[in-house]
């Protein structure tokens, strides 16, 4: 049964992986993308890593792919214009592809000879999120920490990157707002009939 | 649903699991006629109308005379869309607001897959539903329906955020990822929900604001008022929806109803004690029914619970005013992304400190 869904998943997994470059339309691409996400997912869970997969799809599909698909969606592509002069590159292409295609060569063979360490997601505690837990935030604390500060550092520098002041446009001030009341603003004057104010 | 398969051996399992699959998908599509009546009666009375009254007593089969129209109208595609995406984007969003259905544990025992990590099942499912959306909206090939879903995959992306540190909380608190030991630990009346804390009595202030915020931020999204802004009727005829008719449109309602539904269950099961009553009863009291009767007034607990969570979205629905989408993007990143940060660390440092769990 297992196995079954394995290649099922797998089947499913290459081919969308092979029409993610293959679409034409490049939101069709991010779709395919996507699909290829999650059904990795779902491999995932066949290993028994299902905090993995549930973290895989929150992630990738759930916020990665909704701001690639975001966009990718407002391009304005002229598809004509860009399939002009894409053979210029096709040298380029065969060198990656003839590298990614041995190193995957070279890791079957080189598994061939005698490495047979399995996969095994929680080797001694009840479930894998405590596993990862335990691991991740004792032998590998330095490093988890250090990954948060590098993704920190990332989002400091896209913010000053974007971040602009204008002195022309008039602002909003909330606080302000909502601790204005009536009698900041208006006033109830008796006017006699006749008079004007 | 293992156990099952493994007992019965592997056909007989098998049909019992499609067969609770089907029960609890026609229990609920059946109670989701009833809620959406609901939503327009409250919203009418809200507005001292009558509502539909006209189909059935009380109008109680309008929905099923508006399910029959949506099924035999016309199904029209504009020339301009992209056919595949147009008509995939409400399945998809019908099949994702079901398929978080799986792990919501009912009554003790009733649910179809008792996950490990159920609650991140459930954030990961609920994040997807934006996929129908953006498909939705940029498949029409439409402007409105355009702006609709880039108003929504920000909106929604954004109410995630604090959504996932809120469910932290909780998680820190019951100790367990899994729905079924979430409701537990709250077992033992209304005093023991997430809601109003009595063992964890130095975070209530905090377990309170929460309940609040999540909320707000379910309103949010599941794209309801005051924070539809990708279906403003005022400023975006009816946003990702406009090119849809018949029965797409129908299929994308559903699944927008049963996203909300969903989120009531949530907060049901995260603040409000699962299937637990209000009053603790002793396992000796419930040990002389038989068990299915027991788990029939577990089940009631729950269903009378969702309804209540789902009259307070209607009412919010009738009374406030919409948003402006500046805002909305403010409550979300500058208000409740910090408040439910600070949160995570007061309770994190009560878990730790009061020594309630290893």
């Amino acid at each position: 049964m297992e196995l079954i869904a394995f290649y099922i998943f797998a089947a499913i997994v290459t081919v969308s992986a092979l029409a993610v470059i293959m679409a034409k339309n490049p939101v069709h691409s991010v779709l395919w993308l996507i699909l290829a996400f999650f059904t990795s997912a779902g491999l995932l869970v066949l290993i028994g890593a299902e905090f993995l997969a549930m973290l895989l799809v929150v992630v990738y599909v759930g916020a990665v792919a909704v701001l690639f698909l975001f966009v990718v969606m407002m391009l304005d592509v002229d598809f004509v214009e860009l399939k002009k002069g894409t053979l210029n590159y096709w040298p380029f292409g065969a060198l990656i592809g003839v590298a990614f295609i041995a190193q995957i060569g070279l890791a079957v063979f080189a598994r061939e000879g005698g490495n047979t360490a399995t996969f095994n997601p929680s080797p001694n505690a009840a479930t894998n999120t405590e596993a990862i837990g335990q691991v991740m935030y004792t032998d590998y604390f330095l490093l988890f920490q250090l990954a948060g500060l590098i993704l920190l550092v990332a989002m400091i520098g896209a913010i000053v990157l974007t971040l602009r002041y204008r002195t022309d446009v008039k602002r909003q001030n909330i606080a302000e707002q909502t601790a204005r009341r009536r009698s900041d603003a208006t006033e109830a004057v008796h006017v006699e009939p006749g008079k004007g104010i | 649903m293992s156990g099952l398969i493994e007992n019965n051996g592997m056909l007989i399992g098998w049909l019992m699991v499609i067969g609770q699959m089907l029960l609890f998908t026609i229990v609920l599509l059946l109670s989701l006629a009833f809620l959406l009546l609901m939503d327009r009666k409250v919203w009418a009375a809200v507005m001292m109308r009558k509502g539909p009254n006209v189909v059935g007593p009380f109008g109680l089969m309008q929905s099923f005379a508006d399910f029959g129209k949506f099924l035999l109208k016309e199904i029209i595609i504009p020339a301009g869309a992209n056919k595949t995406v147009f008509i995939l984007a409400p399945i998809i969003t019908l099949t994702l607001a079901f398929a978080s259905w799986a792990v919501i544990p009912v009554a003790p025992g009733w649910v179809i897959s008792d996950l490990n990590v159920g609650i991140l099942y459930l954030f990961a499912v609920s994040s997807l539903g934006v996929y129908g959306i953006i498909m939705g909206g940029w498949a029409s090939n439409s402007k409105y329906p355009f702006l609709g879903s880039l108003r929504s995959a920000a909106q929604m992306v954004s109410y995630e955020v604090s959504l996932g540190l809120i469910i932290i909380t909780v998680i820190l608190l019951s100790g367990s990822m899994n729905l079924t030991d979430i409701v537990n630990a709250q077992s033992g009346g209304l005093l023991a929900w997430n809601l109003f804390t009595v063992q964890h009595i130095l975070v209530w202030p905090v377990m309170v604001v929460m309940f609040v915020m999540f909320f707000i931020s379910a309103l949010a999204e599941t794209n309801r008022p005051p924070f539809d802004l990708p279906e403003a009727e005022s400023e975006l005829v009816a946003g990702y929806q406009v090119e849809y008719s018949s029965t797409p449109y129908l299929l994308f309602m559903i699944g927008e109803y049963l996203n909300i539904v969903l989120m009531c269950a949530m907060m049901v099961i995260l603040f409000m004690g699962g299937w637990h009553g209000i009053v603790p009863m002793g396992a000796d009291f419930l040990n002389q029914f038989p068990e299915w009767i027991v788990n029939l007034g577990h089940l009631a607990w729950f269903m009378a619970k969702v309804v209540f969570c789902f009259f307070l979205f209607a009412l919010v629905k009738a009374v406030v005013p919409r948003y402006r989408y500046d805002q909305l993007m403010r409550l979300g990143w500058k208000i409740f992304l910090p408040t439910a940060l600070v949160a995570v660390v007061l309770v994190g440092g009560y878990v730790v400190y009061s020594g309630v769990q290893a």
